[in-house]
């Protein structure tokens, strides 16, 4: 009858691509998502030598002076400056600072916190399981801003206490993905011949486990992260987060909003840099898990 | 001819690059007749049959030279038309039973959609036909079943439910594949009796993709054998079984006791490894696992007539090979 | 199915007293409550007048059982700003953010719903990219500062939204907008999700092969299996969202428990504020409860057991 057909038709190479497409568009996330990181925590780290101005001091002559694109802004105040005259820009940049301090520091308590618990269900199973899905559940239900507001406003705030108050509101996820993925890797023969060879529950964790962690802890902590820095803005703006004077970008979006009618940049900057800071963070987040999931986003 | 195929192929993108799941593969079926398509796991063979209803993963290409049913060109047929024949003309029973229904409608619903999808008549008379069916094929206490639910049912049951499904619309053509193989061995016997017996009662065509030696050659008029993608032989059933012709036919066959009548029992192992399907091999597929191999088999092997109705794709067909049963090491 | 609701019942009450309990703890341990209700104008012995009256000195699971006591004949203690009962306070204060949160939530389901159907009824085409850069950009965006760009560009900009208050349903829009975009992306990559491995199983095949149609395909067999999921997350979701509801009513001037519960805290209103923390928690527990019932009941497979 007939011969094999020979050559490829060129539809089928495309179809083949297309099939890679999503994990490149993961990774195209990833990129964004570090770059944008990066850009933070280089604005953070060289907020004292980049900063045009003391992002304390105020000079009555310039408030509400428009940023430089504005009519009669200047190059003085790039991004203008605010109520009392201090530099926008100034601001911003040491702003960076703060939500990048809250961000790691609560996804570091909140990870110490959620992988104990996630470890010990998933190692254990049974009782200690079903106690810690139970507390789980239990501050899942816990309304997160109320609680922190309320612990902020009776503890004084500062920087620590928002911190820290985060960081043990934060640790569900970190508890639910550890949880699953010890259950999944208690199974495995290494932990089981670690077991045989009498190695101790402490050491099994530490040399058999935590290092297959690793992956899926670091997805959890950009995710944290993002919405310790949503949350901090957050409390900030309702007056309860970091104190005044700091320019924390929530505490920023909160001082502008009497500004709304005429000088709205002083909500929309601090905003839009907040935004790109949390967008960055998630997209890091999906993306690292994008590449080190096999089957990719879903 | 119900169904007539010509130079299917089939490639489904994967990581590693194009499969071709299936090669220029060709065969057909008349009113009544039942092929059986044998052949090793991963063959190609529920690719085969789910392109015949347009039902491929959406990233896989179909290509076919002439593909009809009932004389309509199947190729060209629009999502619409085709859709038309599924479940109504042409129907498809699958090899997981466990997991082929829906865990959330009830088994009177899920009988009568498929009814109701094809035939203009109203709920009540979708639901008595559904009844004659689940009767039909051996599911007492019919009416009561229709409210409940697949979990209540087990394995065995739930195909029978399938295949009623499959027949709600009278079909022509019915596409088994492997439709018992998660099966205990008691049920497997008796629903391809069953199988059997509907087909010859309702005078259906019947595809049966299967491992089942046995079952071939009691229920076969026809019977395709498939190897890495390509139909390497093609005959009666007669005729296959008493003058079988490619090599990897002979060994089968071979390996079972009594070719002429084998037991149920699933396909012989036969030493040697399939090739992938992601790099396309020139020569002849078997080439690796063959004891008559030499040099000319490298280069492509068509399907020549070595019969009458029969076909094989090797080039030693013609040469006195050894006796059937000692060409398994 | 009985047996089972008869436990998950009895697991919603005990998750319901240990949240009440946490509450309590909370404020019991984090400031002097006699202090707060003395007021900063007050003496050490005024406070100290006032701890005997409320018996500030007994053990705290004393303090928290009469708590509890009073809690379940209706008696959330008395407002220190109101000065009455906190329970008089608080009703109509949840009824207008519950209101509000469900309008949001349907309004989220209109839009995630759709847009995850059809997002994961063709992976990576232009719609699915479409509603992944909503999900991101909505997962990204602080909902105050959302709220604030809506009124500087509805209110002021094209003055056509009110910005503060609750009168005629203009004054819902941009509220639900806000409330509605926050659970949007959970619910959108759920269903999609969801779609995407419902349209990957056996039964949809065999629907397919069966020749329903793609609209029956869609919605009534792979929808339907995608959908029990949903019905846990929204009424996460939706907790998640009444909690958060602070933000949103401090910002539009709402008169809801969110708006009340930033009041009281400002105000050191504590038997309020705990109130409100544990009606909250509450409710989420219920909420999930229901969402569980729910589940059980249209899932054959639940309702079995
Ligand atoms: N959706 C898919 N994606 C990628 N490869 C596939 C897909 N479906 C089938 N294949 C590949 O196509 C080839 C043929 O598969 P097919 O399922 O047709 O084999 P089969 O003959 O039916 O085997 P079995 O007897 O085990 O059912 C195999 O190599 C398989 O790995
Ligand atoms: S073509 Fe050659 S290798 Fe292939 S089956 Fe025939 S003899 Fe064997
Ligand atoms: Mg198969």
């Amino acid at each position: 009858m007939t011969d094999i057909v020979a050559s490829t038709p060129p539809a089928q190479d495309r179809a083949a691509r297309r099939m890679r497409r999503p994990r490149w568009m993961g990774h195209a996330g990833l990129i964004i998502g570090l770059a944008i990181l990066l850009t933070c925590l280089l604005m953070a780290l060289f907020a004292p030598l980049v900063a045009p101005h003391d992002p304390y001091a105020q000079d009555l002559l310039s408030r509400f002076a428009p940023p430089v694109w504005h009519e009669g802004g200047s190059w003085n105040h790039v991004l203008g400056a605010d109520h009392l005259g201090r530099d926008y820009l100034s601001r911003l940049l040491y702003g960076a600072q703060i939500s990048l301090i809250i961000g790691i520091g609560t996804a570091i308590v909140s990870g110490i916190i959620g992988t104990t618990i996630g470890i010990a269900a998933g190692y254990f199973g049974g009782k200690v399981d079903s106690i810690a899905m139970f507390f789980i559940t239990a501050r899942l239900a816990m309304p997160v801003i109320l609680i922190a507001l309320a612990v902020v406003a009776l503890f004084g705030s500062s920087l620590t206490v928002v911190m820290l108050t985060l960081g043990l509101l934060l640790w569900d996820r970190f508890a639910l993905v550890t949880r699953a993925s010890t259950i999944q890797l208690r199974s495995q023969e290494f932990v089981t011949a670690a077991q045989i060879q009498g190695a101790s529950t402490l050491q099994i964790v530490r040399h058999e486990i935590l290092p297959n962690l690793l992956n899926n802890l670091l997805i959890v902590a950009t995710l944290e992260m993002a919405q310790a820095i949503v949350l901090e803005a957050a409390l900030s703006f309702l007056g309860l987060g970091v104190p005044a004077p700091l320019p924390s970008w929530g505490l920023m979006i909160s001082e502008g909003k009497a500004s709304i009618l005429f000088e709205p940049w002083l909500i929309t900057i601090p905003g839009i840099a907040l935004f790109l800071l949390v967008l960055g963070t998630n997209l890091l987040g999906d993306g690292l898990r994008d590449i080190t999931t096999p089957q990719g986003r879903n | 001819m119900l169904l007539n195929v010509q130079n299917l192929n089939v490639m489904i993108p994967t990581q590693g690059g194009p499969l071709h799941a299936v090669q220029d593969v060709s065969f057909s079926v008349s009113k009544g007749e039942t092929l059986c398509i044998v052949g090793e796991s991963g063959c190609g063979k529920s690719v085969t049959a789910l392109s015949l209803l347009g039902l491929l993963p959406k990233s896989a290409k179909r290509s076919a030279s002439r593909m009809t049913f009932d004389g309509q060109d199947m190729i060209t047929m629009s999502d619409k038309q085709i859709r038309a024949l599924r479940g109504n003309r042409l129907s498809m029973i699958f090899q997981e039973p466990m997991t082929a229904l829906n865990p959330l409608h009830t088994l009177g619903r899920q009988l009568t959609d498929v009814y109701m999808a094809h035939r203009r008549g109203n709920r009540e008379a979708a639901r008595q036909r559904a009844v004659y069916l689940l009767e039909r094929v051996g599911i007492a206490k019919a009416a009561e079943r229709l409210g409940q639910y697949p979990h209540e049912l087990s394995g065995g049951l739930r195909q029978r439910v399938v295949i009623a499904m499959a027949l709600m619309c009278e079909p022509e053509l019915i596409v088994a594949d492997e439709p018992t193989t998660a099966l205990d061995v008691t049920i497997q016997a008796e629903l391809l009796r069953l199988l059997a017996e509907l087909q010859k009662s309702m005078g259906l065509g019947m595809i049966m993709i299967t491992h089942d030696l046995g079952l071939v050659s009691r229920i076969a008029d026809r019977v395709v054998v498939m190897y890495a993608g390509q139909v390497i032989e093609n005959a009666l059933a007669k005729e296959l079984f008493e003058n079988p012709k490619h090599p990897y036919t002979r060994a089968l066959l071979g390996s079972v006791p009594d070719p002429s009548h084998p037991r149920m029992q699933p396909l012989p192992s036969i030493p040697g490894t399939v090739p992938s399907l992601v790099q396309k091999m020139e020569g002849c597929h078997f080439r690796d696992r063959c004891a008559f191999a030499s040099e000319e088999c490298r280069v492509p092997i068509p399907l020549v007539g070595v019969g009458a109705e029969h076909v094989a794709r090797c080039i030693k067909t013609g040469a006195q090979a050894p006796n059937a049963r000692s060409t398994a090491p | 199915m009985l047996n089972y609701a008869l436990r998950r019942i009895f697991m919603a009450c005990l998750l319901a007293l240990f949240v009440s309990f946490l509450t309590y703890a909370l404020i019991f341990t984090a400031g002097d409550p006699a202090a707060a209700i003395a007021g900063s104008a007050s003496t050490a012995a005024d406070a100290e007048n006032i701890r005997q009256i409320y018996g500030f000195d007994d053990p705290l699971i004393v303090q928290y059982l009469r708590w509890v006591g009073n809690v379940l004949q209706g008696d959330l203690g008395n407002s220190l700003y109101f000065r009455q009962p906190v329970s008089e306070i608080i009703l109509s204060r949840f009824a207008v953010t519950a209101q509000v949160g469900i309008f949001a939530l349907i309004f989220a389901m209109l839009i995630a719903v759709p847009l995850g159907v059809a997002a994961g009824r063709w992976p990576n085409s232009l719609i699915d990219r479409g509603a992944l850069f909503i999900a991101v950009v909505g997962q990204a965006v602080p909902s105050f500062w959302f709220a604030l760009l809506l009124i500087i560009v509805f209110s002021i900009t094209f003055p056509i939204l009110p910005s503060s208050g609750l009168g005629t349903w203009r004054h819902y829009v941009l509220p639900v907008l806000v409330l509605g975009y926050f659970s949007m992306p959970a619910i959108m990559r759920l269903t999609r999700s969801g779609m995407i491995s419902a349209l990957e199983t056996d039964y949809i095949r065999t629907a397919r092969a069966m020749g329903l149609s793609e609209r029956r395909v869609l919605f009534d067999y792979a929808l339907r299996n995608a959908a029990l999921p949903l019905i846990s997350l929204s009424s996460a979701q939706f907790g998640f969202m009444l909690a958060g509801s602070v933000v949103v009513e401090s910002v539009f001037a709402i008169p809801g428990a969110g708006r009340l519960a930033w009041e009281s805290i400002g105000r050191a209103d504590l038997p309020t504020v705990q109130a409100l923390v544990l009606c909250f928690s509450l409710f989420y527990v219920l909420l999930t409860l229901l969402a569980d019932m729910l589940n059980a009941a249209l899932d054959p497979r639940m309702r079995m057991k």
